[in-house]
């Protein structure tokens, strides 16, 4: 009942007046009870934040403190020594070298002042090394080592040495730097290593890199990175509040990098590199049973051993606009027209489809057409060679003979049966980087260039001119096929592995065959007959390297045109001035001739003539090499 | 209407002459020494910092008294004109400030380089109180309804910069004002229930990093190395100072570096991690007995403007207290709030002993009442 009561508007108690007047005593004691309520809230929130603290330092005590210990343990990169490079006879290409740097541990210097001013008596102290220090000096903990001069000469490491025991703090470091004692010779084949940049920052295996500075940039360094590199350990170290190490934990420790046995023979390349000459260009000299590379020259080299430690700018820039263009490397991104050396294999794709009976004659006027057209594609011999057969045509390099086989063969079959041997795409060098080069087709013309194929351009195509375009290392790898009687093989580099910690060499190619080439062996067996005329007979046209020469080379000479010359001009005729227009010197071999132990390509830029410029230095190496290999 | 004269304390205290409060002395001056106390290990030992810190302490503390001295009666005079320069110092800093670490919030005036958001911490509760006083209490709707105006116009502002924390901060002073004159519960909960429904509304005015900070808050553990590893660093130092802590400048999390901001935000976290749970109570405790002496101050006061005033500045201490411990031990997004008078910092600590010296002002002078 009372409760209904309650719930009746009572009118009579209620304020009516729409003017509401201050109530001391009500505003007083509502505040009273405002204050009570915020003093309700105020316990009740604290309440919640000291559950909290009892939940995380009371309950999840156990847990947090183990995950704080955790916290304490600092990790340090133990990095692995880099695997060094030799050559086939153990030749040290790449080795680690200690160098000095003189460094101070701010905490157990007495007077950092004095202590500066005393080093710089006894080595030379740049201001910008001083700056550096200081800068680090504020970044690093007290007691950690600070680098102050990061070279030491071997004459300030011994002033050092004497007076150490009155430089308390200082401390010599040694640590190991990348040297290549061959320097230009090998620069682009066995490369440099450099600081890791951004870039490979970003796609390296930090847990492998950390605390490692240098890697591979370019040549073996680069390709075989992940060999030579080891695998880093590490230590893990107990450390107090203040992040001093004070006991080590564990320690699984880095295991080295293999070291690497090059199948390069550094006399041999030394040879090729010093029969270039004045020429610039490339030399590559294979073993064409294993596909081993015996050398790989690129000529002019460059001296690695600045990039290790960052080379300057100014350096720098001066190699990078060297008209001699030393950083390049031209055995195996250099990409030239082959000019006749790709005639033994033009010759071998006519006999292959029967376009050629190897004895019937083709009378060579000096000059070539085609069916209806006017245009005149000239022979090297201004009057001609006359009746030329195949071997004839090889051994004298006509050109009219091979403008008329491909002719005959059209683009597309000379592009099919060419590619066998390996032109146009990589060799598949153990080397990053490799051009592939161009064996152009119908197919390839339209989509590279957008635009219809041209007979004409099969024509000159026939005597390796045009589109065509080979590398130094894919002319090696096609006269080696050659060589081994259509054996395909893939030229390498490396050889044998030295993994730590048993250090058995291991080879790292066991099977360096990708195949055949298909087509009938005697075909090959002309091929290669003509070849040998083109050193051995007096007709061909590197007959002048026969001589003395106990031991039968096959071969081929080739001319490149750098540039095309007018119809009406005779560009034999023409003085040609500037050097960078003269025709490249070619010439692929291999010796012996019936059972081969080398095969070279040699490409000297703007030399000249093949037979008189490339073929020479082709002789030096395969000389140097019979003589003192074991067959 | 006439104006009265009565005596708030018929015992006139040689304190009551200086116009200080004891309690309110004593207990700032210890929480300002445990602050530098725990400055000193979350710097790992860098005694500069603690200088430059006790300077500012200085010219805190010289504020502080100088304002007890001001007499209500100016301070309620002036409350209007504050209030209106503080807006227009807001406005100027949007337009002209100078942009520190992604937030527009200082204003540079050549001499010396200042955030206005600060001074409209107190500028915000006086303008309220001021306003308030002026109308019967509980206020009418209408009279509530221009308080909110003039609590978000500030608010927004300072949101805008964007500086959440300050703009928590000035809303919950603002708002306590509000409750100590006595809006009805049923329009609080009307109101916080309308807030819970325009969050959503709001979320897409946060600035992203903002929102990154929320949706960590709610999970940690998703991101624990990114943007959750703050929260979860400072959980572990809290967690492994246990009952008694491991010991002055001993805490590792905060000298190994492990946590975000030592010395500033997240400062008691190396408290909780040096003294333990004993250390954080000791500090609870001096807080809340501050804030509970600044409460019954407050109800000491005999008129509106001091009471509203002065119980608005002890709650809102409170606040800052809350949120900031709050967001150490992860039961709050992180936002920017300073643990008060303790962490490093000129700025907030000049504010917070300045509201200490209006209250010992309020309380300590001849009232004018209005009846």
């Amino acid at each position: 009942m009372s409760h209904t009561q309650a719930t009746l508007p009572d009118l009579t108690l209620k304020p009516t007046a729409p003017l509401r007047l201050k109530d001391a005593d009500r505003e007083g004691r509502l505040f009273l009870n405002r204050i009570l309520a915020a003093a309700g809230i105020i316990v009740g929130l604290s309440l919640v934040l000291i559950g909290r603290l009892v939940y995380l330092q009371v309950i999840g005590h156990d847990r947090y403190a183990m995950l704080a210990r955790d916290n304490q343990v600092r990790i340090a990169p133990l990095v692995p020594t880099r695997g060094l490079i030799y050559d086939r006879r153990g030749i040290v290409l790449a080795e680690n070298i200690p160098v000095y740097s003189l460094e101070i541990v701010p905490e157990q210097v007495p007077d950092l002042k004095a202590t500066l001013a005393a080093l710089s008596a006894i080595v030379e102290l740049t201001p910008e090394e001083i700056e550096q220090f200081k800068q680090q000096l504020h970044r690093r903990k007290r007691f950690e080592s600070i680098p102050v001069k990061l070279r030491l000469s071997e004459l300030e490491v011994a002033r050092l040495a004497v007076r150490r025991p009155f430089l308390r703090g200082v401390e010599i470091q040694a640590r190991l730097i990348r040297h290549y004692p061959y320097g230009e010779l090998v620069s682009h084949l066995v490369g440099y290593v450099g600081r890791i940049n951004e870039q490979e920052l970003k796609r390296l295996d930090l847990a492998e890199y950390r605390g490692t500075t240098h890697i591979g940039k370019v040549g073996v360094e680069q390709s075989y990175e992940t060999l030579l590199h080891g695998h880093t350990g590490y230590a893990e170290i107990e450390t107090n509040a203040a992040g001093r190490g004070l006991k080590v934990l564990q320690e699984p420790p880095p295991q080295s990098g293999a070291d690497l046995y090059l199948s390069l023979d550094i006399e041999l390349q030394k040879i090729a590199y010093d029969a270039l000459g004045e020429h610039n260009g490339a030399v590559v000299a294979i073993d064409p049973q294993s596909g081993e590379v015996l050398a790989l020259v690129s000529k002019p080299g460059f001296d690695p051993n600045p990039f290790v430690l960052g080379i300057s700018q100014k350096d720098y820039q001066a190699l990078l606009n060297s008209p001699e263009r030393p950083l390049f490397d031209r055995a195996l991104r250099g990409i030239y027209p082959p000019g006749s050396t790709i005639k033994p294999f033009v010759g071998l794709a006519g006999l292959h489809y029967g376009l050629i009976n190897p004895h019937r004659r083709l009378y060579c006027p000096g000059f070539y057409q085609l069916p209806g057209v006017s245009h005149r594609y000239r022979d090297w011999r201004k009057g001609g060679h006359g009746g030329v057969d195949l071997k004839a045509a090889i051994v004298q390099s006509c050109d009219v003979y091979f403008y008329d086989l491909a002719h005959h063969l059209g683009i597309d079959r000379l592009h099919e049966f060419l590619s066998q041997f390996g032109f146009g795409r990589s060799s598949g060098i153990d080397l990053l980087g490799e051009n592939p080069g161009i064996l152009p087709s119908r197919k390839w013309k339209r989509q590279a260039l957008g635009k219809t194929w041209y007979p004409g351009e099969t024509v000159i195509a026939g005597i390796g001119q045009g589109y065509v375009k080979v590398t130094a290392v894919q002319l090696a790898k096609a006269v080696a096929v050659l060589a081994n009687r259509g054996k395909i093989i893939t030229p390498h580099v490396a050889a044998f592995e030295r993994r730590p910690p048993h250090r058995e060499l291991k080879r790292l190619f066991t099977d360096p065959a990708e195949g055949e080439v298909s087509t009938d062996p005697h075909h090959l067996d002309k091929i290669i007959d003509a070849m040998i005329g083109v050193v051995h007979s007096r007709s061909g046209t590197a007959w002048r390297i026969s001589q003395g020469a106990d031991y039968t080379i096959a071969g081929k000479t080739g001319t490149a045109q750098v540039f095309s010359v007018k119809q009406t001009q005779d560009h034999r005729n023409l003085k040609i001035k500037d050097k960078k227009l003269q025709d490249h010197a070619l010439f692929i071999a291999f010796a012996p001739a019936e059972a081969p132990r080398i095969a070279v390509a040699v490409i000297a830029e703007n030399a000249g003539h093949g037979g008189s410029e490339a073929a020479p230095v082709a002789r030096q190496v395969i000389d140097y090499y019979l003589k003192h290999s074991q067959p | 209407m006439s104006f009265i004269l009565v005596q708030t304390n018929p015992t006139k205290t040689p304190w009551h002459r200086l116009h200080l409060d004891p309690f309110l002395l004593l207990g700032s001056v210890l929480l300002t020494g445990a602050g530098l106390l725990i400055l000193y290990s979350a710097t790992g030992g860098n005694l500069s910092l603690v200088y430059k810190q006790l300077v500012r302490l200085g010219l805190a503390f010289v504020v502080m008294l100088a304002l007890a001295q001001v007499h209500p009666r100016t301070l309620y005079r002036w409350s209007p004109f504050l209030y209106g320069a503080g807006i227009a110092l807001l406005v100027a800093v949007l337009a002209i400030g100078d942009v520190g670490k992604g937030a527009q919030r200082w204003l540079d005036l050549g001499v010396i380089r200042f955030q206005p958001s600060e001074f409209v911490k107190i500028f915000t509760p006086m303008l309220l109180a001021w306003f308030l006083s002026r109308y019967p209490l509980p206020p009418s709707l209408s009279v509530t309804a221009l308080s909110a105006f003039w609590i978000l116009l500030p608010v927004v502002l300072i949101a805008k910069q964007p500086d959440l924390g300050t703009a928590l901060l000035v809303l919950g002073s603002g708002c306590a004002v509000l409750f100590f004159a006595g809006i009805s519960w049923r329009l609080l909960a009307t109101l916080s229930a309308g807030a819970a429904a325009v969050l959503p509304l709001a979320w897409s005015f946060l600035r992203d990093y903002q929102k990154d900070r929320i949706l960590m808050f709610l999970n940690p553990e998703a991101d624990p190395l990114g943007r959750g590893y703050h929260t979860i660093q400072a959980k572990i130092a809290i967690g492994s100072g246990g009952l008694t802590g491991k010991g002055w400048l001993m805490g590792t999390q905060a000298h190994l570096d492990y946590l975000p901001e030592p010395h500033t935000d997240f400062i008691f976290a190396v408290l909780a991690e040096d003294f333990g749970l004993l250390g954080c109570l000791a500090l609870l405790a001096l807080y809340l007995a501050v804030i509970g002496r600044g409460l019954y101050l407050a109800l000491a006061n005999q008129d509106t403007f001091s009471r509203l005033l002065a119980g608005s500045l002890a709650f809102t201490l409170f606040i800052y207290v809350f949120v900031n411990i709050g967001m150490v031990v992860g039961i709050l997004p992180v936002v920017g709030v300073p643990l008060p008078l303790v962490s490093y910092g000129g700025t907030s600590v000049v504010t917070l002993l300045a509201s200490f010296g209006i209250m010992m002002s309020l309380s300590t002078h001849r009232k004018l009442v209005s009846s």
